[in-house]
């Protein structure tokens, strides 16, 4: 530690060599930022699953509708504590195709199968009461301006009313929210009520999307799967019944690999800033050998000489890392405010600071190892007389 | 005049470059970063275009896709048995040589397929469609096997789909739903969307998915011309029995590519830019050691009577010529790893999977060079001019 300043100096020799390797190292780890919170985005239902939720869809396709009867049925089966049902809307809003997603669904069973989501008790009642009460996410009444009791026209894609139109219409009463960010992403919906849903629709009635299970041991998530299944083997309806995360992690497959896109980008980046410090690294290194020879002249060890040289590149991407950071995360409420709302909330995760952490470490000693060697090895005489 | 600053340019340029070996290091900082720039950018500008290009070359102006009054896309609409007949006898489509209009009812239900090699299921768009089809749509081509027979419960596959998805090889067998379909065929049909489909008979899919209603009706139109597709529209909307849309087929697929290439878009040119900002520091972190590593050199120059724009113009040569060795790569990996690299992404406007190549057009190569000039001129200027104006006197005393 008392030999910072040493380094400190030695670092910014060359102040304007310096600030730019230090720009690019900064620019490349606010990229990573950025691009790890868009990826994880991407696969947000997963960190979010709770073990203790289980998913049944249709078996050969998740679109199809299943009749509601299965409820009663899933409830018998030992070890679900739990069940509820949802149902995809298809909204369209001021002419947007599926600007969120609106799902019916029992509001008192929903409710309690998502624990996370936060409401206000009168609220929660309002929408068990009213048929044609809604709920919506915080994030979507701040987008939209949405205020409290007001009327909420949507218009489906998908399902008409008995008399032929698309055009619904329900009451806003209540707002949902999350505290954890990650859960956050989750409420970009409205929650409508599916007696009334169910009742009003020209089609499909008696039927739903999917059922949620909430179970008491996640240990026994397949052998209960499994089980849900069993009950409607060779019946028309016939399910598949998974733990949450395995079909959020399915639903993320099938955006295609997102995460060996992002990946292949970051190694261009990082392979490019490697090149780039590694460079600045020998080139300071060989304007200082006359001084490192000094060093040696004055008693340094080898091994101090050498840990040094690897300091000084230690500290660059070390503080390149930390202020590039710093600044995804600086920039992310501006992010968030210019997508309008259209994309999931970015943030960044305590993991992504820790992988961060980890390429320094790794680039430190790519960067820093060549030349510190090269400066271990260094002759005392030879240096000094090398040199003009 | 002009010829004297002309030869000292050249003059000044050749000992520029003939020392270029001895700043190897630095040099390669340039042209490697500039080159991770281009290449990605050109990249994902490729996905994004091979995207965009699979709907948008999918149908033609002189079809139209008639879908239910509101509905964005098929798998939102619904048109019942009535509705098809009604609208395919309407006397704005055409007909064959004897006399059957040439319009194909046709429904899309999703099933589910894993890609080769994984278990996770995908949306895959399973397509029943009618007699005319094959008449109504001649870029389909048999490719492998045969055409499925009427009334049976085989399927043909898209090129896409069957180089992306696994099980689905001629003469396999595919359980969906209570039912057994055999593959009896690979149709291709110009590299758009349909190659990601499946495609069966339209009467035994919908007993087999018990569906009741088509979805979508393409039709030919008898006068492809906008009078001939305005007379259809106004007799559509006369009919109180019919609330349809009716669309030239062009438009409805360039509207399904808009939310995945826009954000296909926005992360390219997104990241592209930050690297751009990387890459232009480390060409002037080279570009100011290759000039400092001159100093004595350049001053000597001048002192001899050399101009100081001779100076400034050999360095942003030096410059634009490492960004342009720069850009060539970056171009040219990406052309080599990626142009024809298929990949298959769930289409947000429809839910169903597309399957697409990438596409390094010589404008997106054009564009990726652009910017490593770019890059090359905003890393070269300011130690050129400080070159340039540097006092002789000092410049020689502290090089």
């Amino acid at each position: 530690m008392k030999h910072l300043p040493l380094v400190w100096a030695g670092l910014f020799r060359r102040k304007t060599r310096t600030f730019l390797t230090l720009a690019s190292v900064i620019v490349a780890f606010l990229l990573f930022g950025l691009l790890q919170a868009v990826q994880t985005a991407f696969e947000a239902g997963a960190d979010t699953a709770d073990a203790k939720r289980l998913l049944t869809t249709a078996r050969y396709s998740i679109i199809e509708p299943l009749p509601m009867a299965h409820l009663r049925r899933i409830e018998q089966v030992p070890g679900v504590v739990g069940v509820a049902h949802a149902e995809w809307f298809g909204a369209k809003y001021q002419n947007e195709s599926n600007a969120f997603a609106v799902f019916a669904v029992d509001p008192a069973r929903y409710l309690d199968i998502y624990p996370q989501f936060t409401i206000d008790p009168a609220q929660r009642q309002a929408f068990i009461q009213s048929r044609t009460g809604a709920l919506a996410g915080q994030r979507l009444v701040d987008r939209f301006h949405w205020k409290l009791g007001q009327k909420l026209p949507l218009n489906s894609e998908i399902h008409p009313k008995a008399d032929g139109s698309m055009s619904w219409e329900f009451d806003l009463v209540g707002i949902i929210d999350a505290d954890d960010p990650a859960v956050r992403r989750n409420t970009d919906i409205v929650l409508i009520n599916a007696k009334y849903f169910d009742e009003a629709r020209l089609v499909g009635k008696g039927r739903t999307g999917w059922y949620i299970e909430r179970i008491a041991d996640p240990a026994q998530a397949r052998a209960i799967s499994a089980e849900i299944d069993r009950l409607f083997a060779n019946s028309p309806d016939e399910t598949k019944t998974q733990p949450e995360k395995e079909f959020a992690i399915g639903f993320a497959k099938q955006i295609g690999d997102i995460g060996a896109l992002v990946a292949r980008i970051l190694v261009a980046v990082f392979f490019t800033i490697l090149i780039l410090t590694g460079n600045t690294m020998a080139q300071s290194l060989r304007e200082r050998i006359p001084e490192l020879a000094i060093l040696k002249t004055l008693g340094f060890s080898d091994g101090r000489v050498t840990a040094l040289v690897l300091a000084e590149a230690a500290l660059l991407l070390l503080i390149g890392g930390a202020l590039g950071m710093a600044a995804a995360v600086g920039i992310m409420p501006f992010v968030n405010g210019s997508t309008g709302g259209r994309f999931p909330p970015l943030f960044v995760e305590g993991q992504t600071w820790l992988r961060a952490a980890v390429i320094v470490a790794a680039l430190a000693l790519a960067v820093g190892l060549p030349p510190a060697l090269r400066a271990r090895r260094l002759r005392i005489v030879q240096a000094l007389a090398g040199h003009r | 005049m002009i010829r004297r600053a002309l030869g000292s340019v050249v003059r000044i340029t050749a000992v520029n470059l003939l020392t270029l070996p001895q700043r190897v290091g630095p040099s390669l900082v340039v042209v490697v970063g500039i080159a991770g720039v281009v290449g990605v950018l050109v990249s994902v500008l490729a996905m994004a275009d091979g995207f965009r290009h699979t709907l948008a070359s999918t149908g033609r102006s002189g079809r139209v896709i008639m879908l239910r009054a509101g509905s964005d896309a098929e798998m939102s609409s619904g048109i019942g048995r009535e509705q098809a007949a009604l609208l395919a006898g309407l006397p704005g489509i055409a007909r064959d040589a004897a006399g059957r209009p040439l319009a194909t009812a046709e429904l899309v239900v999703m099933v589910d397929l894993p890609r080769h090699g994984q278990s996770h299921p995908n949306n895959v768009p399973f397509r029943g469609v009618g007699p005319a089809a094959f008449d109504i749509r001649d870029e389909v081509k048999i490719v492998e096997g045969r055409r499925f027979a009427r009334g049976v419960r085989e399927v043909m596959v898209g090129r896409r789909a069957s180089a992306e998805f696994a099980g689905v090889g001629v003469g396999s067998r595919i359980a969906f739903r209570d039912s057994d379909w055999t593959v009896v065929g690979v149709f291709e049909s110009g590299g758009d969307v349909h190659e990601s489909e499946i495609w069966a008979d339209a009467e035994v899919a919908a007993s087999a998915f018990r569906r009741a209603t088509y979805q979508s009706l393409t039709a030919t139109l008898a006068d492809g011309s906008d009078a001939g597709l305005a007379a259809l529209t106004d007799l559509v909307a006369r009919d109180r029995r019919l609330s349809v849309s009716v669309q030239r087929e062009p438009e409805y697929y360039a509207r399904q590519s808009r939310t995945l290439s826009w954000l296909i878009e926005v992360l390219g040119y997104t990241v592209a830019v930050f690297m751009a900002v990387g890459a232009t520091f480390g060409a002037l972190n080279c570009m100011y050691m290759a000039v400092a590593s001159r100093q004595v050199e350049i001053a000597t120059l001048r002192a001899i009577g050399f101009g100081g724009f001779p100076v400034v113009v050999s360095v942003m040569i030096e410059a634009l010529l490492l960004a342009s060795l720069g850009g060539a790569i970056g171009g040219g990996l990406a052309y080599v790893y990626c142009d024809g690299a298929t990949l298959s992404t769930l289409n947000f406007n429809t839910f169903s999977q597309v399957a697409f190549a990438f596409r390094v057009t010589p404008g997106l190569l054009a564009r990726g060079f652009v910017w490593a000039l770019i890059i090359g001129i905003a890393g070269g200027l300011l130690p050129a001019l400080r070159a340039a104006t540097l006092p002789v006197t000092v410049a020689l005393r502290t090089g």
